[in-house]
């Protein structure tokens, strides 16, 4: 049960990112509020909410980039892993997409979760 | 709600969304927004493109004419079929735009002075020396004159209504890389922004004597007049000239006569005097080399045209490939981003090539206010009305400034008490400068693309004014020649390589020279015709052409001396002239060297190097270790020479053309600047300053042998730098041979830009290749992708289709319709 609820956060966080993500008139990290609002929703403690909110947006951002930068064939990631720089590795730079997608959801996931009467 | 943790997380959520939202500063720059930046549904991953992508598509066009078919082929070249010119025109901007709109842009904020505004402070210094130097100001004249022809006007229209409907296209994260990368946005395309990118390359072309003429006046004074006309002549003696000696010229409609009293104040040790640095200035091997050999000369019985335009080496590149046909017309060649057109290449009929004329065409005038509002100049007895022109500058994170530049009639007051007064005497110099003096350029290329004939090429190039130009001309009808044209002023000698006075008219310019006078051959004797930036005549022609300095030589005599002995030439042989190495220079200037060489006085190391260089075969190969020995022992040399000389003085100053030094080696065995000045008890000999040139060269060689850098390639280092010069979006250490002054005039950042060859054959058979690729996106695989092949020499054929053969061409990829919608 607890299990359930745990992947359906993780799947409703990044579901709910990548349609948010859709509107790119709107604020790149327009997900804080969906990640907020899955927390609060569906209620877990803070120690899981950050979890699955860090995980939704951890497997959104990578995937996103990994389905971009294989059709790409890695060609502007390995510069843009130059540039930032992260030693021209195009998996350190996915890796750091995803982390950086992550702790931003994983923060707004404890803040819905705390929002909520017990 | 269990508040004291809502509260902290809701305030870290919030301070993580803002650090990851603001540029970070990371030493002098900036990190991107990263959340923004990374993010994958907005930031750089969607620049990625895929490796198999489409450029294939219906897109729908307000306010065009009608259908527009676009064939783009596999190396990603438009080919643009249009019913009509304008409709072509519209959708060159949007090609150009789609493929390049971020450079487009970059460009234009140079030329506008507009880098703070996107680059912040640091880059205030360039903007403040562009807009003094009057490159809005020239813009602004040019579109005012364009704008009276309706033609023109309604090219530029359309063209700017093609790059402003892809912008409007735009969805956010489509944006180019690099907006996101700097953090700023597209802003629309103007008019105005085609002018300003022309006048950039006017700048590029003629700006040089903005440093120079200070530099120059320096120089004079420093060494005096008798000294300097020895280091800075008029006459090269191993010129080989545009229009071959001997050629006869009209007699001159315009004597420009010296003032009385040039002597004294002019020519003599003056006031004036300038510490002032440039914070930038065209790159010295600026220059290309044109050549058309005629029928009679080629195996195929019809002329061959070829040109290689040598600039700075960026990436995105400065050309981008285009085919345009509409019933007027059916043209292919390299086109400016930024600008409609083609700008160098051929049609049905013609072929056509450009490299610089290098004339001087930009003079400073001392001007005297009678206070320093500047609102009254002294001139020719009377106080005249100066305007103060206001340019504002917007500073990324900073305000405005605010420049007033005051305008007289000879120009716009670059140096005034307030910009750069320090290092300046006197303290007011107005600029005067035919790039500001609105030309109709665009319409050149626009008749050019059309031209069927010699006449055609004839009336399109006779309006042509800044940047001057030598446009070499084939026909399929057999014809061949080539004409320096511009608006050349008629100088009196030594007039504008200074500083002049400006309170009258005594210093100013008597006139322009006519058109009809300027240096022009057509089907010589011979059997072809060249230029590579060299002195466009002998001394023979009635007009001064301007110190020698601003005219290298050996290229084009290594050009003449090559078609002269070729018969039944190909395009391959054409090729191979395009990437030759061989340096004329050195193969002048070695035995000089040798002679000079007592070998009993070397080291076994020196030794060592000079027979490197003894056994070189002149050729600027990768590998060859004899050009790098060879470069390094003249560069000492020219050391040697010329640093006591010149030490002692406290502004900048040229130092003397290495054709100079040449000449008088090989002329004199006594070199009055031979001798070392400081050095009292002895006269140094050129053998001195040639044993010394050898000893110092080895201690550099030395190292760079151990480093393993001997090779010349890896010296040379030539690399091909992004706009931003980001390493990561650049092609550096590529393995080219070459040297500036090889017909291969590639050197560490610079060289042949474009390379076309034009074989007039029924159905045109052409050659081209540039170090880039037709996408500006560094996320493409057409970024960078013709580098490999310029880097090896090669070439690429150029498809020049028929609409009906373009539907059904194999190379043919994708295709793009235009509709009116």
């Amino acid at each position: 049960m607890y299990f359930m609820k745990f992947i359906t956060a993780i799947f409703l966080t990044a579901f709910l990112a990548f349609a948010i993500g859709l509107f790119t008139t709107l604020p790149w990290w327009s997900f804080v509020i969906t990640s907020f609002l899955v927390a609060m929703g569906i209620h877990q403690k803070s120690g899981k909410a950050f979890l699955s909110g860090f995980l939704g947006l951890f497997i959104l951002w990578t995937l996103l980039a990994i389905i971009k930068d294989f059709s790409n064939e890695h060609i502007l990631a390995i510069k843009v892993a130059k540039i930032l720089p992260l030693g021209g590795s195009y998996w350190i730079l996915i890796f750091v997409t995803g982390l950086i997608g992550g702790l931003v959801s994983g923060l707004a996931a404890i803040s819905g979760s705390t929002a909520r009467k017990n | 709600m269990r508040i004291a943790p809502f509260l902290i997380s809701t305030a870290a959520t919030a301070g993580l969304v803002f650090v990851l939202n603001s540029a970070l500063p990371i030493g002098k720059t900036k990190t991107p927004r990263l959340g923004y930046f990374l993010s994958p549904q907005q930031g750089f991953w969607q620049n990625a493109e895929a490796s198999n992508a489409s450029f294939s598509g219906n897109i729908k066009l307000e306010g065009l004419k009608s259908k527009v078919d676009v064939f783009m082929d596999e190396r990603l070249v438009p080919h643009i079929y249009a019913q009509t010119d304008l409709d072509a025109y519209y959708v060159q901007g949007f090609i150009h735009a789609k493929f390049r709109l971020w450079q487009m842009e970059f460009q234009t904020y140079v030329a506008a002075g507009r880098l703070s505004e996107i680059a912040g402070p640091e880059r205030l210094n360039i903007d403040l020396f562009f807009r003094r130097l009057g490159m809005v100001y020239g813009a602004e004249q040019t579109m005012q004159r364009m704008e009276k022809d309706h033609v023109m006007q309604a090219t530029v229209d359309a063209y700017t209504e093609g790059v402003n409907a892809y912008i409007k296209s735009l969805k956010p994260e489509e944006i180019p890389f690099e907006y996101k990368l700097m953090d700023y946005k597209p802003e629309a395309w103007t008019p105005l922004k085609t002018y300003l990118f022309l006048m950039y390359m006017s700048y590029d072309l003629t700006g040089s004597g903005a440093k120079q003429d200070l530099k120059m006046s320096n120089a004079k004074n420093y060494l005096g007049y008798e000294a300097f006309e020895q280091l800075f002549p008029n006459v090269q003696d191993s010129l080989d000239p545009i229009i071959p000696k001997g050629t006869p010229f009209l007699k001159p409609s315009i004597v420009p006569i010296a003032p009385k009293d040039v002597d004294s104040p002019y020519l003599n040790k003056s006031i004036y005097s300038s510490s002032v640095e440039s914070p930038t200035t065209p790159n010295r091997n600026n220059g290309s080399n044109n050549w058309v050999v005629a029928g009679k000369k080629t195996a195929s019985g019809r002329p061959i045209l070829c040109n290689d335009p040598h600039l700075g080496l960026n990436l995105p590149s400065l050309w981008y490939e285009v085919q345009i046909n509409t019933p007027t017309h059916n043209t292919y060649g390299a086109s400016f981003p930024g600008s409609p057109a083609v700008i160098i290449g051929f049609n049905d009929s013609i072929a056509w090539g450009v490299t610089n004329a290098g004339r001087d065409v930009l003079d400073y005038y001392e001007v005297q206010f009678k206070d320093t509002s500047m609102q009254e100049y002294w001139y020719n007895g009377e106080w005249k009305k100066a305007e103060l022109r206001l340019e504002t500058i917007k500073v990324k994170g900073k305000p405005d400034v605010n420049e007033y530049i005051a305008m007289t009639d000879m120009g716009p007051v670059m140096y005034d008490r307030h910009y750069k007064s320090d290092t300046i005497h006197p303290q007011y110099l107005a600029v005067k400068w035919t790039a500001t003096k609105a030309g109709t350029g665009l319409k050149t290329f626009y008749k050019l693309n059309r031209a069927k004939n010699f006449d055609d090429y004839q009336k399109a190039i006779a309006d042509w004014s800044c940047p001057g130009q030598n446009f070499a001309f084939a026909s399929k009808s057999g014809d061949i020649a080539i004409k320096q044209q511009g608006s050349f002023v008629a100088r009196w000698k030594r007039q504008g390589d200074f500083i002049m006075p400006g309170i009258d008219s005594t210093y100013q310019w008597q006139g322009m020279i006519p058109e009809s006078e300027n240096p022009m051959i057509k089907n010589p004797e011979r059997g072809w015709v060249s230029s590579a930036n060299q002195k466009a005549t002998d001394s023979t022609y009635p007009y001064y052409l301007g110190t020698s300095n601003n005219f290298p030589v050996y290229r084009g005599v290594m050009i003449n001396k090559r078609l002269s002995v070729m018969n039944g030439i190909t395009p391959m042989d054409m090729q191979f002239l395009q990437n030759e190495n061989f340096d004329v220079f050195a193969e002048m200037a070695r035995p000089v060297l040798l002679k000079n060489i007592n070998v009993s006085k070397l080291t076994t190391t020196e030794k060592k190097y000079v027979d490197i260089m003894r056994d070189w075969n002149f050729r600027n190969e990768v590998t060859a270790q004899g050009a790098t020995v060879f470069n390094a022992i003249w560069d000492s040399l020219e050391n040697v020479v010329w640093e006591d000389d010149f030490k002692n003085a406290k502004s900048p100053m040229p130092w003397p053309d290495g054709s100079t030094l040449l000449d008088n080696l090989l002329k004199n065995n006594n070199y009055r600047f031979a001798d070392n000045v400081n050095t009292t008890d002895k006269i140094e000999t050129i053998e001195d300053d040639v044993m010394e040139a050898v000893k110092k060269a080895s201690v550099y060689l030395e190292q760079l042998e151990k480093d393993k850098k001997l090779d010349w390639g890896i010296v040379k280092d030539t690399r091909v730098s992004h706009l931003l010069q980001l390493p990561a979006l650049s092609r550096l250490h590529l393995p080219i041979g070459g040297g500036k002054n090889c017909v291969n005039a590639t050197t560490s950042a610079h060289g042949p830009s474009w390379r076309m060859i034009v074989h007039m054959t029924d159905e045109t058979e052409a050659y081209g290749v540039y170090p880039g690729g037709q996408s500006g996106n560094p996320g493409s695989k057409f970024y960078d992708n013709f580098i490999d092949s310029w880097v090896a020499g090669k070439y690429f054929k150029l498809l020049f289709l028929s609409k009906e053969n373009a539907t059904k061409n194999e190379k043919i990829k994708w295709h793009l319709t235009f509709t009116n919608g």
